[in-house]
């Protein structure tokens, strides 16, 4: 058989004083390892020097971090995967996110956090890439908030409807 | 229902956490919101069920628990709105996993949303079955998927290529329906179905080879054409990376036809062209060239072998290793690893740069580097390379000289050309990270000086002068501890001098007076103690002016709280004091400890990579012509007319004390030695007590004076080889390891091993029985049966056969099982009908043993098991109790 399956096992967003902004998990961890985990990388990952590689080896897997501003972008993979691509990967969800927020923050992210899981399950699913085009998956998360917008107007019409009518 | 009831909005909340002080006042905060929103779910309140999730999805964040919003995601999803399913699904993804029982509630909304008009929730519920599907529900919706792979939509059918992986991944026998649609999508033009087609052949053809067939045979050419047009693209601002067009895309083809070049010839051919297209013209300077390249090498290495392509690749690692990007570096040195295999000249020419990498200041490539450089050490650059990173132990980081040090002592041990060379490299690595240092590695130093006869004067007086300025290495004072025990008398009258060495004068009372500073020295542990206590027992006959002064450091432990040291001490005491006539017989100088039996021993419990070097036990590790094999002097044996069984506390104490076992190991007691005979040398390097075994066992030649060890003749060479013969069977057999008894530890309570007749005949006639099979342990992927038989004629005896299966996705290799019984209990294990497991379920691993209860009807029958195994070279361990055995065994 082949080596095995590539794909990343966890996305990690967390910010310079070690507070989590976004998890994703794509292998099974339960909510204790879970913590275990923040907690562990957050501890190696934040006390890293500003000039080393951006790899570190964790418990017989790699963790590709990037720091952009005051968030640490943190992506899980085999010992065998590409790790320069991964670097790639996460630098293309940065691109995004700072595309759907014009020049994204911290603040972005804590308030809308729901969307950037929505443009996440765009550019990932089952921890493999799914598009490579910025444009397309812009095109995909405006089309779907238009959807949401569309049923607030709808529902707030019908509510007004009903308070015009109980008035 | 009063709207206002349902608390603050959720960018509110937000604010009100984030403007917490205290721990204490955000959980207060926390804790109210979470009120609120039960007190929501429990009236079913839906107006703000969208917002009460996306509450609970921040909180889930921050760590606190919300399993009671899982429902609410099930109803959200449920509703008919897309607002309401995408945050559903999100809620879903967020705070469940696939191990969760309610995740099956799920799947009928699934069902029906993969079918649903809108093809947003279409890619909602995809996006959701890709992430957190399990295996059941991969069966159920896999043709929902696999239809879905056709929508008119691209954008669904990346989503569904995605889906169809993880649905493989789970259920692999379902691969052979994805086979032709994947085919369909490598020949899309949109770049992200081709990316997801591409890896979902590539993970196909890793599940089944029908599929690896179907692509190398129909897809290989069409794939190079594709690959060829996209490196030859023009500019394209859509798919650009820093002047690269899709290097994802990139990627992933070269993955692919790595996997269809793997093994077959005509594949790789096809491939040549493309790659050394690839390996020259990708720009090399922004990280997504590199990216392209590094995968480019990789497929380059593991393809079928063609020269010019491989100088290429090697070049190209060559150039990254002297970037100055740390992650090009690193990455470089991730390849060099797998270049070995290749073309390990090549890799030995970048010997002095990754060398470099060792002592790099990221710890990340430090690492990396001194495995590589593991690989590189051979006979002939062994010393150099052993005194550069001998030299850098003395420098580098604290938390790195465990690791250093783990592999110097390996290179050493495997490559070491001559005995004195090993020594002096040992005790450099003792007195400078002595902490660092493993027991098997200074027990295995022990071995190795007691059978060089030639150098114990010169290594006692080195330890000695180590001691000196390293006294606080544990490990460094152990082996010096017992080399002064043992050679003293060589320490004190310069014997055996070797021309290089400097005499020293050293009086028997600085003798002593290391062994009493490692005595009372408070960071010193039991076992440097215990040993300790030895040593001065041997130096006090041999020292005769300092055996006042030994009885004096000996009789302060006569109150000390530690059991052992207590008892050692009132023994010794009275040795010293009551048994003048028989002590100089007693502490004799050891017999040459047995390094076949050691080192056979050692690869039973130590990782692969060195059971290589230690396991064959007539390639010794160390240059010196072998003397005549000492054989297995068993001191419990001779004893054992007043000592029924090795389980007085003096017994298991030595045994615990440095780790190794006492008791019957199974494998032996499948092998032609007798269990007792297997009983380890270290435990009679710490044994005394007994008389020496010459006067009482003749038949076993103990070779003690070094006038005899140069005898190296042909016979007992002979005798080397049939020793090593049992023991080599045993480096094989799957049981054996020295933790064996650790795990018994708990099991056993101290019995005897009687042959018990009159038990025999009382239960002579249950042979008609059969016994049900039991599943003896299962964890996540893993399970075992037992299935058991009675041989007639023999009650006590139960033959099972045990049967492995492995559900998960992966190979497991290196498969070992290893039981261990209680002591009434013994255990002969067949060996197992393969070291590889298959992958899912396809297959089985089977192992006989046989037990035999000698408490038959009185004792239910108990075990423990380890198996240990690797997963993508991963090695893994996992371990359990038996107690659920049928009764009657």
């Amino acid at each position: 058989m082949y080596s095995s399956f590539y794909h990343i096992h966890f996305v990690l967003l967390i910010s310079r004083q070690g507070k989590v902004r976004l998890t994703k998990w794509y292998s099974p961890y339960s909510q204790k390892e879970r913590s275990k985990v923040i907690r562990e990388l957050s501890g190696v990952i934040l006390t890293r020097g500003p000039k080393l590689c951006n790899f570190v080896e964790w418990r017989g897997f790699k963790v590709v971090y990037k720091r952009y501003a005051s968030l640490y972008f943190c992506m899980c993979i085999d010992q065998d995967d590409n790790e320069l691509e991964i670097l790639q990967i996460i630098h293309h969800f940065v691109e995004i996110l700072d595309r759907y927020f014009g020049n994204v923050c911290e603040l972005d992210l804590i308030f809308n956090f729901h969307k950037a899981y929505f443009i996440l399950d765009e550019i990932l699913i089952a921890g493999e890439l799914q598009e490579s085009s910025k444009r397309t998956i812009a095109r995909l998360i405006d089309a779907q908030d238009s959807l949401v917008e569309i049923a607030k107007e709808q529902a707030s019409s019908i509510s007004n409807m009903i308070a015009q009518v109980t008035k | 229902m009063n709207p206002f009831s349902s608390g603050t909005r959720l960018r509110d909340m937000i604010r009100a956490i984030r403007a917490c002080k205290t721990a204490a006042e955000e959980r207060a905060v926390v804790r109210k919101e979470c009120a609120t929103i039960r007190a929501a779910v429990s009236e079913n309140d839906q107006d703000y069920r969208h917002r009460n999730l996306a509450k609970l999805m921040f909180i889930h964040m921050l760590g606190y628990p919300t399993h009671f919003g899982q429902m609410e995601c099930l109803k959200s999803i449920a509703s008919a709105g897309f607002p309401e399913k995408r945050i559903g699904y999100l809620g879903l993804m967020l705070l469940l996993d696939e191990r969760q029982e309610v995740l099956m509630l799920v799947t009928n909304s699934l069902k029906q949303d993969l079918n649903h008009t809108n093809q947003y929730i279409v890619g909602l519920a995809l996006c959701a079955l890709g992430n957190i599907c399990s295996a059941e529900m991969a069966r159920d919706l896999a043709p929902e998927v696999e239809r879905l792979l056709q929508f008119r939509d691209p954008n669904i059918r990346k989503k569904a290529a995605l889906c169809s992986i993880r649905i493989i991944k789970k259920v692999p026998d379902l691969a052979e329906n994805f086979i032709s649609p994947a085919a369909a999508l490598l020949k899309e033009k949109h770049h992200g179905v081709l990316i997801t087609g591409v890896q979902l052949c590539t993970d196909l053809c890793k599940v089944s080879t029908e599929a690896l067939d179907y692509f190398r045979k129909r897809c290989t050419e069409g794939l190079v054409k594709v690959l060829k047009d996209v490196v030859n693209s023009p500019y394209s601002p859509e798919y650009d990376m820093s002047g690269i067009t899709d290097p994802f895309l990139h990627i992933r083809f070269l993955r692919l036809l790595r996997i269809l070049g793997q093994g077959d010839a005509d594949a790789s051919d096809c491939m040549n062209d493309i790659l050394a297209q690839v390996a020259t013209k990708t720009e090399p300077n922004k990280n997504a060239g590199n990216a392209i390249l590094y995968e480019c090498v990789e497929t380059i290495m593991s393809i079928e072998d063609n020269s010019g392509l491989r100088v290429l690749a090697i070049n190209i690692l060559g150039r990254f290793l002297s970037n100055r990007d740390n992650n090009i570096r690193y990455v470089a040195l991730n390849m060099l690893m797998k270049a070995i295999a290749v073309d390990a000249q090549a890799v030995q020419r970048h010997r002095a740069t990754i060398l470099e990498c060792v002592k790099d200041s990221d710890a990340s490539i430090r690492k990396r580097a001194l495995e590589l450089i593991f690989l590189l050490v051979n006979e002939s650059n062994v010393k150099p390379l052993t005194k550069e990173l001998i030299d850098y132990l003395e420098v580098s980081d604290q938390e790195f000289k465990e690791d250093l040090t783990a592999k110097i002592c390996s290179i050493v041990e495997k490559f070491s050309p001559e005995k004195q060379w090993y020594i002096d490299q040992m005790l450099k690595v003792l007195s400078e990270a002595g902490n660092f240092v493993k027991d098997e590695v200074w027990h295995a130093l022990i071995v190795v000086i007691s059978n060089a006869p030639d150098l114990h004067g010169y290594t006692v007086r080195a330890l000695y002068r180590a001691v000196q300025t390293s006294g606080e290495q544990e490990s460094l004072v152990r082996v010096a501890v017992w080399c002064i025990g043992e050679y003293g008398e060589m320490l004190v009258n310069n014997v055996g001098m070797l021309n290089i060495e400097e005499p020293i004068t050293v009086t028997e009372s600085d003798a002593v007076d290391v062994l009493e500073i490692a005595m009372k020295r408070h960071t010193s542990d039991i076992t440097t103690r215990a040993m300790s206590l030895i040593a001065l027992l041997k130096l006090s006959s041999r020292f005769p002016s300092c055996s006042q002064r030994v009885k004096e450091i000996i009789v302060q432990h006569k109150g000390g709280l530690v059991l052992e040291l207590q008892q050692r001490s009132i023994e010794f005491n009275s040795i010293i004091e009551r048994h003048q006539n028989i002590r100089p017989a007693l502490v004799e100088r050891m017999p040459v400890l047995d390094e076949a039996t050691y080192s056979g021993k050692r690869a039973g419990s130590l990782p692969p990579t060195v059971s290589t070097s230690t396991g064959s036990s007539l390639n010794l590790p160390n240059g010196v012509a072998k003397p005549p094999a000492a054989p297995l002097v068993d001191l419990l044996d001779l004893t054992s007319d007043d000592a029924p069984a090795p389980s007085s506390s003096d017994g298991d104490f030595l045994q615990d004390l440095l780790g190794v076992d006492l008791a019957p190991i199974p494998s032996l007691s499948g092998t032609s030695q007798a269990p007792p005979s297997g009983t380890d040398v270290l435990l009679d390097l710490l044994s005394i007590g007994t008389p020496p075994p010459v006067q009482t066992n003749p038949s076993t030649p103990i070779i003690s004076s070094p006038s005899q060890n140069s005898q190296t003749s042909v016979a007992p060479l002979e005798r080397l080889s049939s020793l090593s013969s049992p023991l080599s069977t045993q480096v094989s057999s799957p049981a054996g390891a020295s933790p064996i008894v650790d795990l018994l530890d708990g099991l056993s309570p101290s019995l005897s091993m009687p042959d018990n007749k009159a038990q025999e005949s009382n239960f002579s006639d249950n042979n008609g029985l059969v016994y049900p099979s039991i599943v003896a342990f299962q964890s996540g992927s893993l399970k075992m049966m037992f299935s058991f038989s009675k041989p007639p004629g023999n009650p006590q005896t139960t033959i099972i056969q045990a049967t492995f299966t492995n559900m998960s996705s992966n190979v497991y290799t290196d498969f070992i099982f290893q039981a261990a019984v209680p002591k009434f209990v013994q255990l002969h294990l067949d060996p197992a009908s393969s070291n590889s497991l298959p992958a899912s379920g396809n297959g089985s691993v089977t192992q006989k043993f046989r037990v035999t209860n000698s408490q038959h009807g009185q004792k239910p029958l108990a075990m423990r098991i380890r198996i240990a195994y690797k997963v993508n070279g991963q090695d893994v361990l996992e371990q359990g109790q038996i107690n659920k055995f049928p009764a009657g065994l």
